[in-house]
């Protein structure tokens, strides 16, 4: 299920702005449309604006400007309880005087649904999250898990469109949380339902949703699918946020439409795919995965550039080796190798040359 | 019986536990309890301060008076007395004497004789109503009206009975709450003659026709517990006529102008006075004599008229009262003895409300409650 | 796994494990103790006390030994007013309490259980001496050596007394009189009293008794003794004296005390009188407590109070009564100022606490005063109402000396011990539970009614505990503003201590209270569960 399959926006940002005292924006000039059945993914550091983005969309923080519309009609005016939302909130947000069964069965009773009814849903819901079991007991008497799992059914359970997730994974374990994101993907897509999901982990970001979203300083940064977030980072930001990434920096020195050369602030000259720079004499920053570096001359473009590097340290980390190298007058470049059969292990203090693709190393705005 | 006894005192320490601390017992102090307001401050400018100023002596005061029987009888029993001179009324001192709470003086030994030389049992003649009390002044409980608050047409209020009289005089009342004057008032406006109150509040016949009497104000009456309550409901208009004791409606009248006036008609005279506590050591009890005699001598209770409007006590004095300390007008026509306010007046009679007291205070209370 | 643990150094494991907890024990005790000594003083001992004085009343045991003995065997149905034994015996008994000045506190005591009684004893109390009198004459002419002292200090005194008062040089305090050991069964009755004659001479009057005439109704009690056993054998000149004056006593003119304590005040003739005594002479009684429910001890069992004294179940419900309604408008004034409390940021919080807490810094007095301006009837309220037309300029409404004022006054004084625990449970609830409410489908009234509120039950609980209870014994505040329909049971309780000193009363009254707030204490448990309190996170 990707955005091709539904052309018509569900959730739209119109210029959204937002502000808690006047005079500093929290959110400026937002534009986001999703279509239906997307699991959109807002990422970012905190303060960036993100969490303020969902309680706009849930209502409980009213646009300081701009629209927010939903399956094309203005919301800015509904009130929460009319919007017919479902959200999960990191903390759960069970209530604790009620069990199980009178958390989930809560929202149907306002909406004044019969009792057989409400029953029969209540425990689909449940069945959803493997949770029968847990129906006569208080929150306070289930593990972190558990709780998220009622919350997550709880916030289903009246079937609405749209979904909102805040940072709902937060506060649980590795292992629980790989298992939760997982169950979530699989529900939301099982659903069909529109998802909007908050967190600073981009891990989950990648492995969950059709789109990310990277916030920083209330704008977006970048809107795309994991992969091109991953391969094709927009700017200095984004690519430095998502993954890790090494960073060198100069001027460019010669330019085309698809490739640059870059004299670096070392002197050393090297390729890079022009992203953000448009003519010779730009400072760029110039971003290349660690993954993408090679030092095997033999496959390298010929001609290619190539820097001159030093082994610092050379780490095991398993199915991958990680190797910090000097170069260009940084101490803390960084490549990454499979561990593979044939794979040579780097000792520390030999001397080797690397280079990578020029379209792996992209010429960012400084 | 010893498990008794400590409880005792351990509780009355308890109660007493706060006058205890407050009073320390130092050699040249003496702890004299009063009851506060202009009556205090007429007996520190007439007796205390010239006192002090002769002896060196310094006087704390306490003014606990409202509450002295009790307080009294805790001391007693914690073995702790920390008062020296305690102010009383006639019924309390002989309540007092009667418990053993009061020590007993002989008044031609312990009292000055009087300056034009009769014997102090001559000069104070019956106001030395047993063996405790040290007389100092003749006081009265009587009416003070609102005259801004007079109907039109209609004279103002004279005396007691008007505070029954709902249809000429609408409004509210102040009233003490507790039953002497009160009682005899309702009897005495209810038609019965002076003579036959008494016996007729002995019977049980006697206190009913009272307390319908009292009944038909009682919607309408708030019940003061302090003197000074009594005349600031005056002075706040909150009350059209109400009892409080005729010094204090003298200082709210003449040295407040206050739109007050006095309905003297049944007037009730009493007596105020000194006890001294039972059980004070010799040191102690030498210097409180020593005051004593100083502060009931004919110049002293003729002093204290000079502040406040009560009659001194001794007779020698009388002829020495004049005029008022600060104003300089002539106090005579505002001593309730005068004759101009003395038309219909009766005497408290502490004897009678010593044997009543108990009795006809918790009906009286019983009666308020209900 | 029957067999013992032992620790490292062979001791049993369990027994090193109660030694080492033993001193963290006592370290925790040592830190305690001066907070617990205090409490004890200050909490235990005094509610202990006030428990005991609510049953004691071995005062007219104490008082009128003689009298409680011989009334024992008397029956009001045979016999309407006791007999002459019994006067008798109550002349003697009086005799010593009015001299020790105990008789009107009894008089009082007395009257608490039955009205006139405090004014009988005292008036009997200025006749007593006279009591006997007769006899004491008779004796004298008989032979003028009864009216010395010395003759009766030969006859009742031990030798060792005698020796030790005869060397005895005037200093200090003359050696404590001693009774001899054969006089107490010869002349029983004269002997009794006659120790207690000396004792109060020697105590109260600070006389000797080798100077002092005995009482007239040692001469009463003397006639008495030689009456009943005219054989007593004496030895020494004073035997002589008492064989010779034995012949002459069937000449005596005989004195009728009973006639003399009813010439006195003729309520000795009645039965209630001599019941009530007989009735409160055990020391102890539930006499307290059944007046503390208007009920009272009658010769026929236990039955209500007159229906003019009646009031102690009518306060007791009214100040229940009244509590409730100060906690109910608490809550009602304390909840929207707790929930702004917890909701507004910081800075506002703050300041909007210390108005809540400005009550705290002034006097309660001057607090209280303050309605009293305010709400008379000429006071601002009144002036503001009738100055916007709302009440009439002489219909002005009754806010004051009456239940109103004290409502009005205690809700205001008591607002911040609803305010400060609600607002410190509330803080505690997240804004995502609202939250998830409103994205729930509840409307905002639904999302507070059913998910907020109960959650903020245990702060009302904890404040209406705190406020109900500091109401129910509140004192001042009604005394000021109550006038009489106003006033609490703690303003009775307040009045019988300080005024009526009827201590027995205010104790029993006080330990109904306590009774009261420990039952509700109790059903709140069982309802609410105590656990349920929260006074903050």
């Amino acid at each position: 299920m990707s955005q091709s399959a539904n052309n018509t926006a569900f959730v739209e940002f119109e210029r959204v702005q937002k502000s808690y005292d006047g005079e500093t924006l929290v959110v400026k000039d937002l534009n986001l449309s999703m279509p239906k059945g997307e699991f959109l993914t807002m990422l970012g550091p905190s303060g960036s604006g993100k969490t303020t983005c969902l309680m706009m969309l849930a209502g409980f923080e009213t646009a300081t400007h701009g629209q927010i519309r939903l399956g094309g009609t203005s919301i800015n005016d509904i009130p929460p309880h009319k919007r017919g939302i479902g959200m999960v909130f990191q903390n759960y947000a069970l209530f604790p005087h009620m069990t199980v069964a009178e958390n989930l069965s809560f929202p149907l009773e306002v909406r004044k649904m019969g009792k057989a009814e409400r029953e029969q849903k209540v425990m689909r819901a449940l069945g959803m999250v493997q949770m029968q079991d847990f129906a006569g007991r208080r929150p306070a008497q289930l593990s972190g898990g558990q709780q998220q799992r009622i919350a997550l059914s709880r916030a289903l359970v009246f079937e609405p469109e749209l979904v909102l997730m805040d940072e709902p994974l937060g506060a649980l374990d590795k292992q629980l949380r790989e298992t939760l994101q997982f169950e979530i993907t699989n529900l939301a897509h099982q659903l069909g339902i529109t998802v909007v999901y908050v967190t600073h982990d981009q891990t989950e970001a990648l492995t969950m949703s059709d789109r990310v979203a990277v916030f920083n300083d209330g704008r977006i940064q970048q809107l795309a699918p994991p992969d091109e977030l991953y391969e094709k980072p927009q700017n200095s930001f984004v690519a430095q946020f998502i993954g890790e990434n090494n960073t060198l920096e100069g001027v460019v020195q010669e330019i085309s439409a698809d490739a640059c050369i870059v004299r670096l602030d070392s002197g050393d000259i090297i390729d890079a795919l022009p992203v953000n720079v448009s003519k010779v004499g730009d400072r760029t920053k110039v971003s290349i995965r660690p993954e993408r570096v090679e030092y095997d001359k033999s496959r390298l473009r010929p001609g290619a550039h190539t820097l001159k590097a030093e082994v610092l340290e050379f780490i095991y980390m398993g199915d991958i080796f990680r190797t910090r190298l000097r170069v260009a007058g940084t101490d803390d470049f960084i490549i990454k190798t499979r561990n593979a059969p044939d794979q040579v292990r780097l000792t520390p203090g030999t001397q080797i040359e690397i280079g990578w693709l020029e379209k792996d190393c992209r010429a960012l705005e400084a | 019986m010893k498990l008794t006894k400590a409880f005792m005192a351990t509780t009355a320490l308890t109660v007493a536990g706060t006058v205890v601390m407050a009073a320390g017992h130092m050699a040249d102090q003496m702890t004299i309890v009063s009851w506060g307001g202009a009556y205090s401050a007429s007996q520190q400018a007439a007796y205390h301060d010239p006192y002090m100023a002769n002896t060196g002596v310094t006087i704390i005061n306490d003014e606990s008076s409202s509450e002295a029987v009790a307080k009294l009888r805790a001391m007693s029993e914690a073995g702790n007395i920390t008062w020296d001179l305690v102010d009383v009324e006639a019924a309390d001192a002989i309540r007092l004497c009667d418990e053993g709470l009061a020590m007993e003086i002989d008044a031609d030994e312990v009292l000055a004789p009087g300056d034009d030389g009769s014997t102090a049992t001559d000069d104070f003649g019956d106001m030395l109503v047993n063996d405790c009390f040290i007389p100092q002044i003749v006081f009265s409980t009587t009416f003070g009206y609102r005259t801004d608050m007079v109907p039109e047409g209609v004279a103002p209020p004279s005396g007691a009975c008007d505070v029954f009289d709902q249809e000429t005089y609408p409004g509210k009342r102040a009233l003490n709450r507790n039953p002497v004057a009160n009682m005899e008032w309702a009897l005495l406006c209810d038609g019965v003659a002076y003579e036959d109150v008494y016996d007729l509040l002995e019977t049980d016949e006697g206190q009913a026709q009272a307390f319908a009497k009292l009944d038909t104000i009682k919607d309408d009456t708030v019940w003061w517990t302090s003197a000074a309550e009594g005349v600031q409901l005056l002075a706040d208009g909150e009350v059209f006529m109400g009892s409080t004791y005729n010094g204090r409606l003298f200082s709210a009248i003449v040295e407040q102008n206050q739109p007050i006036g006095m309905a003297w008609d049944w007037q009730m005279f009493d007596l105020d006075g000194w006890v001294i506590p039972d059980g004070l050591s010799d040191e102690r009890l030498a210097r409180v004599l020593d005051y004593v005699r100083f502060a009931t001598d004919t110049q002293r209770l003729a002093d204290q008229a000079k502040y406040i409007s009560y009659g001194p006590a001794r007779q020698s004095s009388a002829p020495l009262v004049s005029t008022h300390a600060t104003l300089g007008i002539d106090m005579a026509p505002h001593m309730p003895t005068d004759p101009a306010n003395a038309e219909n007046t009766f005497v408290n009679n502490y004897t009678w409300w010593a044997d009543y007291r108990d009795d006809l205070d918790a009906k009286f209370q019983s009666w308020l409650a209900q | 796994m029957s067999e013992v643990m032992l620790a490292a150094d062979g001791r049993p494991l369990k027994a090193s494990l109660n030694r080492a907890l033993r001193r963290q024990k006592l370290r925790a005790l040592m830190l305690i103790a001066p907070l617990l000594i205090f409490i004890m003083l200050t909490f235990i001992i005094p509610i202990g006390q006030m428990l005991f004085r609510s049953v004691e009343n071995q005062i007219v045991g104490d008082t009128i030994p003689r009298t409680v003995a011989a009334l024992a065997d008397w029956d009001a149905e045979a016999e309407p007013v006791p007999g002459e034994d019994v006067f008798s015996a109550f002349a003697k008994d009086m005799m010593v309490a009015v001299e020790l000045k105990q008789h009107t506190r009894l008089g009082s005591r007395l009257n608490y259980e039955a009205s006139g009684l405090s004014s009988l004893f005292r008036k009997s109390g200025r006749r007593v001496d006279d009591m006997g009198e007769g006899y004491a004459d008779q004796f004298a002419a008989v032979d003028p050596a009864w009216a010395d002292p010395a003759t009766w200090v030969t006859l009742m005194a031990a030798p060792r007394w005698v020796e030790r008062q005869a060397a005895w040089d005037g200093e200090g305090a003359e050696p404590k009189f001693i009774l001899s050991a054969s006089i107490t069964d010869d002349l029983p009755q004269t002997a009794s009293i006659y120790a207690d004659f000396a004792r109060v001479t020697q105590s109260e009057d600070e006389e000797s008794p080798t100077e002092e005439t005995p009482w007239n109704v040692v001469y009463l009690a003397l006639f008495e003794d030689l009456t009943a056993n005219p054989d007593v054998q004496i030895a020494g000149p004073v035997g002589d004296l008492v064989a010779a004056t034995v012949p002459q006593l069937a000449a005596f003119t005989q004195e009728d005390i009973r006639a003399a304590f009813v010439a006195a005040d003729d309520g000795w003739e009645e039965t209630r009188v001599w019941k009530t005594i007989q009735t409160y002479s055990a020391p102890y009684t539930d006499g307290y407590f059944l007046n503390a429910i208007d009920l009272q001890k009658t010769p026929d069992g236990v039955a209500w109070q007159p229906e003019n004294e009646q009031i102690y179940i009518t306060l007791f419900l009214r100040t229940m009564m009244m509590s409730v309604l100060i906690t109910v408008s608490c809550i009602l004034l304390g909840y929207p100022v707790a929930w702004l409390l917890a909701n507004l940021p910081a800075r506002k919080a703050n300041m909007l606490m210390i108005l809540v807490l400005l009550p705290f810094w002034t006097s309660l007095l001057v607090r209280t005063s303050a309605w009293k301006v305010l709400l008379q009837q000429q006071g601002v309220i009144n002036d503001t109402l009738v100055w916007f037309g709302l009440v009439a300029d002489d219909n002005r409404l009754a806010l004051i000396n009456n239940a109103t004022g004290t409502i009005i006054a205690m809700t205001h004084i008591l607002l911040p011990f609803m305010i400060l625990p609600l607002y410190s449970v509330l803080k505690t609830i997240p804004p995502s539970y609202l939250r998830a409410a409103k994205s729930l489908g509840a409307t905002n009234w639904t999302a507070f009614w059913r998910v907020y509120f109960p959650q903020s039950v245990p702060g009302i609980g904890a404040g209406s505990i705190l406020v109900f209870i500091i109401a129910i014994g509140y004192y001042i505040t009604p005394e000021i503003v109550g006038g009489t329909k106003g006033v609490f049971i703690s303003n009775r309780i307040a009045y019988h201590i300080s005024t009526s000193l009827n201590w027995g009363l205010a104790a029993a009254l006080g330990a109904i209270l306590l009774a009261m707030v420990l039952l509700l204490y109790w059903a709140y448990d069982r309802i609410v569960g105590i656990d349920n309190v929260k006074l903050g996170g």
